[in-house]
């Protein structure tokens, strides 16, 4: 589980971040949703330690990131995968040697055991016969599942996505939402995603935190957002003609459909 | 103004090389990376630095035996003059002015397009000292070839002069041959790596730098690349001038 606790981020004297406190749960896919420019990516950024807070506290397991030391930090690092909105391959590597980058790094593995492991993880983002080739040779969701190999090569607790759908079609991003959706119930991650995807929103939101203008404004999960009277959520999720026909058509259900208490 | 952002660059690139040379997370990684590096940014510099080094060991004696046929001044002074041009100051300076060029951009845009595809971002989470990690593999292969390449540059600028002295008529080889060993003085070989190491180091180093903390997008990287160049050149000048000053007097 992750923690956030009354964060403050600024930047040139304007707060991006007012006071943030949330909660990511571990097993659940967790998702920061908000306007471009709400302040999500900075959120993201500073969980991941990329950016550093003015204020507040962290707790990855109940550990302060902001009290941690070199070491701890890197310890720390070692249990967190990322995915990056352009997925961050290395140009230089093909997809085999991308997934085997961490495993060389922080692993004490034989070769033949990276390789198993490589192959692994390949084969659970469905990704099979692309080992020798470069990024700029496979398209973006090939590179987004080998991304998301890469980041799970070394079995992490805390498993990061930023915009994981961006630059793809619907089709695509679907699978990509139900691969990690899987990924992290099969290994119990806590997985934060930080999108403006409705449709990751309304399929994969087990606990959604809505960042406004810097602020928390809202969380919940994605049954709860059919029927919040958050008004700036709603013009923000259902700000299409067909998100609102899809909420009517839910809670209009919803209406009909008697409790199952109450039917027996 | 200028003078305080100097002294934050200056300061930032301390710091950057501070957390450059430190111990590499994987010392395998380490020597396979520099391996690579060596061929890239050194081995692949090798025709440039063959083609440059012929052509302007060839002009350097064409021009020598115009500007000094005098009675007064013996023949093998053409042989001489090229020699010593070739081992005082085209052989290091001037090549590494190219070589700032070459390298000083391939290294600017290489490292800052990692930084504006999140590839750097990347390592960092991962836990890995990306500085140490893309950084230290460059300086260490550059500054380990680039005596390599100054002699290589030495001995085909030489044989430059040489092909003059052999098609045209304008000096005998024997006389030039005389000239190149006419005088030597062995100190001007090391007194030309030893700048070629400072060099190097700047070549390298700097062009890092401003890759690494390039912002925005391909723009940006381009002009990284450019400031890169021009930075490594004015430090390769200002080195000179305090390298032969101190080495030559």
């Amino acid at each position: 589980m992750i923690e956030v606790k009354g964060v403050t981020k600024s930047f040139d004297g304007k707060t991006i971040l007012h006071d943030v406190d949330a909660t990511f749960q571990t097993g659940k896919t967790n998702l920061i949703i908000g306007q471009s420019g709400s302040g999500k990516t900075v959120l993201m950024k500073s969980l991941v330690g990329l950016l550093k807070p003015e204020k507040g506290q962290i707790l990855f397991d109940g550990r302060d990131v902001m009290a941690m030391n070199g070491d701890q930090v890197k310890q720390l690092r070692e249990e967190i995968g990322m995915l990056f909105q352009g997925s961050a391959l290395f140009d230089s590597e093909t997809v085999l040697g991308n997934v085997m980058f961490p495993l060389i790094m922080f692993s004490r593995m034989t070769y033949s055991e990276m390789l198993d492991r490589a192959h692994f993880c390949l084969e659970r983002v469905n990704l099979k016969g692309a080992d020798n080739k470069y990024p700029s040779e496979i398209s973006g969701g090939m590179q987004k599942r080998v991304a998301i190999a890469r980041a799970i090569a070394l079995n992490p607790k805390y498993l990061f996505c930023d915009e994981p759908n961006s630059g793809l079609d619907p089709k695509t991003s679907i699978l990509i939402d139900e691969l990690l959706s899987d990924i992290t119930h099969e290994y119990n991650i806590t997985t934060v995603i930080n999108t403006h995807d409705m449709n990751s929103v309304l399929g994969i939101g087990e606990n959604i935190v809505f960042i406004n203008k810097g602020y928390r404004e809202w969380v919940g999960d994605m049954s709860q957002i059919y029927n919040t009277d958050n008004e700036a959520l709603n013009h923000f999720v259902f700000a299409t003609d067909l998100f609102q026909k899809v909420r009517e058509y839910v809670v209009d259900n919803e209406r009909r459909t008697p409790p199952s208490g109450q039917s027996r | 103004m200028i003078l305080t952002s100097s002294l934050t660059t200056f300061g930032r690139y301390c710091l950057f090389i501070s957390r450059v040379f430190s111990i590499p997370d994987k010392w395998k990684v380490f020597f396979k990376r520099t391996i690579a590096e060596i061929s890239k940014l050194g081995v692949d510099s090798i025709p440039l630095v063959i083609i440059i080094s012929l052509f302007i060991g060839a002009v350097i004696a064409i021009q020598m035996q115009l500007n000094i046929s005098s009675p007064l001044i013996p023949a093998y002074s053409v042989g001489l003059a090229t020699r010593d041009i070739v081992l005082l100051e085209f052989s290091s300076s001037i090549l590494c002015l190219i070589l700032a060029g070459k390298v000083g951009s391939n290294i600017a845009s290489e490292i800052g397009t990692m930084r504006v595809t999140e590839q750097i971002d990347a390592l960092e989470i991962m836990g890995v000292n990306s500085s140490c990690f893309l950084v230290l593999p460059k300086v260490v292969a550059f500054l380990f070839f680039m005596p390599i390449l100054v002699i290589l540059c030495m001995g085909t600028s030489l044989i430059g002069g040489l092909i003059v002295a052999i098609v045209t008529d304008i000096i005998s080889v024997s006389r030039y041959t005389y000239g190149l060993q006419a005088m030597f003085n062995e100190w001007y070989v090391w007194y030309a790596l030893i700048k070629c190491l400072f060099f190097s180091f700047i070549i390298s180093s700097v062009a890092s730098f401003f890759g690494y903390y390039v912002k925005g997008g391909a723009l940006e990287v381009g002009k990284a690349s450019t400031n890169a160049v021009v930075a490594s050149s004015i430090l390769i000048l200002l080195f000179d001038v305090i390298l032969t000053k101190i080495l030559l007097q």
